[in-house]
């Protein structure tokens, strides 16, 4: 069974936010009409993103680290939003276990929000319907894309290649390799959720420069 | 979690009309042993429309909670895995009930097809407020939620505001009754009281099982988030805090242990004893308001473990 699913690379990235702007850029251009970006220029702005990077450090001064978290839909193997829709607006692909929104059935009453630990789903406040990372799926199989392009749009804006795409049911998948090589894992396990998207941790690098290169 | 009026409104509404159902359902069994008092058709009837009033408010009132009203009813489509959904079965289903209920009492139907629906309503009433519970309780990561105790206090306040309006009403249509549905409605709020007390005794007491640890995978003792990335709030800055000081969230609580129990307790005696319809009034008006209270703390005591992710601005 395919499960498509983005493995992002802690160690990577960098916080740069390329990943938030293009995915809000292709979602906000798309057939489903624009999103949110209310007082853009104004002193409180606010709006619907798929994708959000949160920062944090760990350790305590001077052995600390800055680690940058981008965070979407997890594409939980099993999602907890998708039992408590009262109208099957939220919905997991059986095909590629992507889970959605149907804009068209969602009334609004944003339990699926609530049921979501990760805080992944966002009310479009304009539309009245629940909005969330659709894993490209608009993206993924168009035919209209070259071939190298059918990505989701953050992993082709991603300026260090922290994000990778691909199906982790796969075992030969690169988005496989990459977990099993680096030990990734899921956010928050404690709820069993399963979540398909998987996180690469840090890691001590060694150096590629030796010690005394550069010097004269 | 944010507190929406539309479903503390809800909630608190058909609360009272269900615990009001099985008062008046009650007072039928008590009539059926005790066939001397002739209570008469009006009772029952009177007493449907206002049951049949408060669901059609509570109705009303969550109907502002949804983006998309014209299409809730799909809502009823996901029964097999959704509680709302079940809630969404359940609910007109009972209100069917109550207007046949009322309309059989009207028209002076059979004995045994009065019973019939006091019986079925009752079972109605009893599964509508496991559905309503259960909505909440079913999440397991809002702990403060997922406990048996969501599912009884919503049973039994709900139960004990319907029995407090009830001994009010029969004061005012069967006052051969205020002893016996009085009686009920000191009771039912005694143990609530209890019931109600444990639930947030537990609370008090939670730990959290989601830590800054789990939410990004790093098993350091020390983190500290610097950013949510962006300065603006968002729909997870808004929808899952009350955005209340402690102090208000402290006084809330006070004020509504005393307005929930003792004070409806003391005027439901002194109504009774001095038979003073206006004291009855005040008591279940005082509880109502009361359990508004309850029910927006209630919501707002619920923490989401999605907040580890938006704790600092930058």
């Amino acid at each position: 069974m395919t499960q498509l699913a983005l493995v992002i690379d802690l160690n990577v990235c960098v916080g740069c936010h390329a990943c938030v702007t293009s995915c809000k850029e292709w979602n906000t251009s798309g057939s489903a009409g624009p999103l949110p970006d209310d007082n853009p220029y104004g002193a409180d702005p606010t709006g619907v993103f798929f994708n959000r990077v949160q920062t944090y450090e760990v350790g305590s001064f001077p052995d600390t680290e800055t680690v940058h978290l981008p965070k979407s839909c997890l594409h939980c193997e099993d999602p907890p939003c998708v039992p408590v829709c009262p109208t099957g607006a939220s919905y997991k692909r059986a095909e590629d276990g992507i889970v959605l929104v149907d804009y068209d059935k969602c009334i609004g009453c944003k339990y699926c929000s609530w049921a979501c630990p990760y805080g992944a789903r966002e009310f479009d406040e304009h539309d009245q319907v629940m909005k969330k990372c659709t894993l490209c799926v608009d993206r993924i199989y168009d035919d209209n894309l070259p071939e190298q392009e059918r990505k989701p749009a953050c992993v082709m804006a991603c300026p260090t290649s922290a994000r990778i795409f691909g199906d982790v049911h796969d075992a030969e998948s690169e988005a496989s390799q990459m977990i099993r090589k680096n030990h990734g894992f899921g956010l928050m396990p404690e709820w069993g959720t399963q979540p398909a998207n998987q996180y690469l941790p840090r890691t001590i690098r060694q150096s590629a420069v030796a010690a005394d290169d550069g010097t004269e | 979690m944010h507190p929406a009026f539309s479903v503390i409104f809800f909630t608190t509404l058909i609360g009272v009309a269900q615990g009001l159902f099985i008062a008046l359902s009650m007072s039928k069994v008590y009539e059926l042993a005790n066939q001397e008092l002739g209570l008469g058709q009006a009772f029952y009837s009177v007493g449907g429309v206002f049951v049949l009033a408060l669901l059609v408010c509570g109705l009303v009132a969550s109907f502002f909670h949804l983006g998309h009203p014209e299409r809730a009813w799909r809502a009823a489509t996901q029964w097999r895995t959704s509680w709302l959904s079940r809630e969404v079965i359940v609910l007109p289903v009972f209100m069917l009930v109550v207007f046949l209920f009322t309309v059989i009492h009207f028209f002076g139907g059979s004995s045994n097809s009065q019973l019939a629906m006091s019986l079925l309503g009752v079972i109605l009433c009893f599964t509508l407020f496991i559905c309503t519970g259960m909505i909440y309780s079913c999440l397991t990561f809002l702990r403060e939620w997922a406990t048996p105790l969501t599912v009884v206090n919503f049973t039994l306040l709900g139960c004990a505001s319907g029995f407090s309006f009830a001994t009010f009403y029969a004061d005012l249509m069967a006052p051969e009754l205020v002893g016996l549905l009085g009686g009920m409605a000191i009771m039912l709020t005694i143990i609530a009281f209890f019931t109600r007390g444990w639930a947030l005794i537990r609370n008090q007491n939670l730990k959290p099982k989601s830590t800054l640890q789990s939410a990004i995978g790093s098993h350091h003792s020390r983190i500290k988030q610097v950013s949510q990335g962006q300065m603006g709030g968002s729909y997870n800055t808004r929808e899952f805090f009350h955005g209340k000081p402690l102090t208000f969230i402290r006084n809330i609580k006070r004020i509504f242990l005393i307005t929930v129990f003792p004070v409806p307790i003391i005027l439901l005696w002194i109504g009774m004893a001095t038979d003073a319809s206006v004291v009855l009034f005040f008591a279940f008006i005082i509880q109502y308001v009361g359990l508004l209270m309850e029910r927006w703390f209630f919501f707002a005591q619920a923490n989401h473990p999605q907040n580890l992710y938006y704790q600092t601005i930058s």
